[in-house]
């Protein structure tokens, strides 16, 4: 089993530790963001070492010590992460078996509930651990075990049970001795300068320690957060900005994306027909991660300022570490990052910059912990955003209506502007400060690891000609990186909208027409299985309609596919989301639909309501109220079907619902309004338009 | 300032003693440390920091201290030292989250509704459940599954 996080920590004894009588202890590199990785590594842990899920410890990201797994991104840390931890519980189990056949005198002897007997005598792990060196390298050769049980298991959270009773959860709830807490205010607009602060004035206010200025980064720290948000009100109203706005709007995203300087990236090269029968062009705006909890960091510098200590909700701990050594010009080791848990992550969201922000803060305060959490107007105002997206599609058909070529075209900005992955950092305070440079133009992924603008870009079809070239901008106005799926959202919807219209222009059925192109027996399976589960071909009332979205994610991971049932009225509202699902063998069934609905419904939300909103160069949609999600009213039922492949490799399952998602949406949307609309938020404003087109 | 606001938390008598403005939030997480309520928004839109005043939910990012002068607040520690309530173990029972920020808010609310609605042995239709969580957003996506847990609480 293949995984990069065993190649960059090679070290058993990296990962487990069983010095604790009755406890594994686990040091993983992953981070949980509420999508329930501790508890499915704690499964394979627990399967594999034959010990109950309850005696694993997780313990969380940490660059001193733990793991470096990069970033918890792209469905994979489960691929990633829990092969590693298969493969280190698989060779863990067989040292310590070797070790109690060598004091027993008997060879074979498998645990059960983590005690190796024979003879009478009755030797656990932890008897055993002494005696057992870890400190050697992972043998990715030892097999995995027949295992206990407990991967395929529907197991409960780890650790739901704190925040059902509202005990310490999250980061927003740490508190350390001399904390003292931290605000920022953010430019008035993009692009604007500080032009003048009565800093002395706020300085002056019950509580203030002390304000922070630096260029345009302006903060404020006080010793309760009451009295922090009191001085931040005041610094606000106190600040005069100047400058240009970007001349920004709404309508001219589009168009700023298909004219800006571009590098392109070939994802699929043919010669394709020149005398496309049917081209179409679609578009998504910008999004917003839009948790319901702020960011939110601690950072404390020592004394002698010669170390920073940060907590942090990042996806990535190592590389958070990395980009503010280089900001803080420091050696890396110089910076410690824990991982604490925040609100729901959904993708880059502004975890990473809030870090910066404490860190920034703290400098005023050395040996102080100061703890800061993002307004909600900064955090869907001023995180980043998931990059708007432009795709334009041509076929061609022949006379029975096969595809025979296909060509697609993806303008935007890059997925990606996480931290240690650009020229120079890349949060948003850094970018601030005086000496700063502006943070550089995201980038993509590579085509390998699931592209950015090009992911799933190239359909999962049987089409002879195929070519894929994504159009990546080299200017970022708006900051722009990863949300959930990255450009599979749109990518999926843009080609499943566009294989509907064909199926449309030839009469006929959309899955009868998509079972044509499809020739793999686990794609074919979950389009099968949704449509069966919705009774696809049953008759509907004719102010309702179906449609289905199909796609492998990333053309790598889980195969999904979702009917969806809509009725358009006044407004479209959904009746019940069929979705089939494929990642692979899966460790917990629960765990698996409650991502695979969660990220129906969250998809759903962009593509019926979401759309990033510009006001002369800042961002309108920074309140709930501007920036509409979809709401309890609104959820359909979800009906999930899970495929298990107890023989395949896991494929991870957090990301696969989205694309097909969106797709159904649009397609039940045609289907019961005889309308396309090809540009998202599909709005009954954006109906109304497509009439008109 | 110089006001000084009583009034019981979790059934404890608490005053205080800063700016009579300030939004209860704050006054339960950062003065008494009663970290279970959540802040979201600050501005009465997403539900997180939703608590009990004289047993009705209201939302105290925009609740100031001085108007609860004299009266009963319960928090989400309150109702789990209190029980667990019945909701929030129908919750844990339907794995009904995922990152879990939104729900002692939505637990403030649907713990009263249950209650209500056990005491009127009148247990609640899933429309209704969805109406009355209509103002707290959720981005994971749970809704359904905290609606069944809903909606089975209340048939106890």
């Amino acid at each position: 089993m293949e995984s990069p996080s065993l190649a960059n920590n090679p070290r058993l004894s990296t990962w487990l530790d069983f010095s604790q009588p009755g406890e594994v202890h686990l040091h993983m590199g992953k981070s949980e963001l509420g999508q329930g990785i501790d508890t499915a590594v704690a499964q394979i842990l627990a399967d594999i070492l034959g010990v109950a899920v309850d005696q694993v410890i997780v313990h969380a990201p940490d660059t001193v010590g733990g793991p470096d797994e990069n970033f918890t991104a792209g469905s994979l840390s489960i691929p990633h992460s829990g092969s590693a931890i298969a493969s280190a519980a698989a060779h863990a189990r067989a040292l310590f078996r070797d070790r109690a056949s060598e004091v027993l005198g008997s060879a074979d002897i498998e645990p059960v509930d983590g005690v190796f007997s024979a003879n009478g005598t009755a030797l656990s792990y932890w008897d055993l651990s002494p005696e057992v060196d870890l400190s050697v390298d992972v043998d990715v050769d030892v097999p995995l075990p027949p295992g206990a049980g407990t991967i395929g298991a529907s197991t409960p959270r780890v650790d739901l049970r704190g925040k059902v009773h509202g005990e310490v959860s999250y980061l927003h709830d740490m508190r350390l001795p001399g904390m003292v807490f931290g605000r920022t205010i953010r430019p008035a607009f993009r692009g604007a300068n500080l032009a003048s602060v009565d800093e002395e004035a706020v300085r002056m206010q019950p509580g203030v320690l002390t304000t922070v200025r630096d260029g345009n980064f302006l903060g404020v720290i006080a010793g309760t957060e009451i009295d922090v948000l009191r001085a931040q009100t005041a610094l606000t109203v106190s600040a005069t900005w100047d400058g240009n706005p970007h001349p920004w709007s709404d309508a001219g995203v589009s168009e700023f994306l298909m004219t800006v300087a571009t590098d392109d990236v070939v994802l699929a090269e043919a010669n394709v027909n020149d005398a496309a029968t049917f081209t179409a062009q679609y578009s998504r705006p910008f999004l917003a991660h839009a948790s319901i909890g702020t960011a939110c960091a601690v950072a404390v510098w020592s004394e002698d300022m010669g170390r920073l200590e940060v907590w942090s909700h990042t996806q990535g701990v190592y590389p958070l570490r990395n980009d503010l050594a280089r900001a803080f010009d420091c050696p890396p080791d110089a910076v410690h990052v824990h991982h604490v848990q925040g609100a729901g992550c959904y993708g880059h969201n502004p975890a990473d910059d809030v870090a910066f922000d404490a860190a920034q803060l703290a400098r005023a305060v050395p040996g102080l912990p100061v703890h800061v959490t993002w307004s909600r107007e900064d955090e869907l105002g001023w995180g980043p955003f998931g990059p708007a997206m432009v795709v334009r599609i041509s076929s061609t058909t022949d006379e029975s209506g096969l595809i025979t070529d296909w060509s697609w075209d993806g303008y935007g900005n890059g997925h990606s502007s996480r931290p240690n992955t650009l020229p120079t950092p890349s949060l948003l305070g850094y970018s601030e400060l005086t000496r700063s440079p502006a943070i550089p133009a995201s980038e993509d992924p590579p085509p390998a690891a699931g592209a950015g603008i090009g992911r799933n870009a190239v359909p999962g079809y049987d089409i002879p000609a195929i070519r894929a070239v994504a159009h990546r901008a080299l200017e970022m106005p708006v900051r722009a990186s990863a949300l959930r799926s990255l450009g599979a959202h749109m990518n999926v919807f843009a080609i499943e909208s566009h294989i509907d219209d064909l199926a449309r222009q030839f009469d006929m059925d959309p899955v009868e027409y998509r079972l044509r192109h499809l020739s793999e027996p686990r794609a074919r399976a979950v389009v099968e299985s949704a449509a069966t589960a919705a009774d696809w071909g049953s008759s509907i009332p004719t102010d309702r309609g179906r449609g289905i979205g199909f796609a492998r994610y990333k053309g790598l991971g889980a195969w999904c596919a979702v009917v969806a049932d809509v009725e358009a009225v006044e407004e479209v509202r959904v009746t019940g989301l069929w979705i089939a699902v494929d990642c692979g063998r899966v460790i917990n069934p629960d765990g698996v639909e409650n991502q695979i609905e969660g990220g129906a419904i969250q998809a759903m939300s962009w593509t019926l309501r979401e759309r990033v909103r510009f006001d002369a160069g800042a961002v309108s949609s920074n309140t709930w109220e501007d920036y509409p999600i979809v709401r309890f009213v609104d959820t359909p039922p979800v009906h999930v079907f899970l495929i298990d492949q107890p023989r395949e490799k896991w494929l991870g399952a957090g990301e696969a619902s989205m694309g097909p998602t969106a797709a159904a949406l649009g397609n039940a949307i045609t289907n019961a309004l005889g309308i396309r609309v090809r540009d998202l938020p599909i709005t009954a404003d954006a109906i109304v338009a497509a009439m008109d087109d | 300032m110089g006001q000084t606001v009583t009034l019981t938390v979790n059934g404890e008598p608490r005053e205080f003693t800063a700016d009579p403005n300030t939004p209860l939030l704050w006054a339960l997480r950062d003065t008494w440390g009663l970290i279970g309520t959540r802040f979201g928004c600050g501005a009465g839109s997403c539900g997180a920091c939703t608590v009990w005043v004289d047993d009705v939910p209201v939302h105290s990012c925009d609740t100031p201290v001085w108007s609860v002068e004299g009266k009963a607040v319960t928090t989400i520690e309150g109702l789990t030292n209190a029980g667990p309530h019945p909701v929030q173990n129908a919750v844990l029972t339907r794995q009904a989250g995922q990152c879990g920020f939104c729900l002692s808010g939505i637990l403030m609310r649907a713990a009263a509704l249950v209650d209500a609605a056990r005491k009127d042995g009148a247990p609640l239709e899933p429309d209704t459940v969805r109406q009355e969580l209509d103002g707290h957003l959720c981005r994971c996506g749970v809704h359904n599954r905290i609606v069944r847990a809903v909606v089975e609480a209340s048939d106890g």
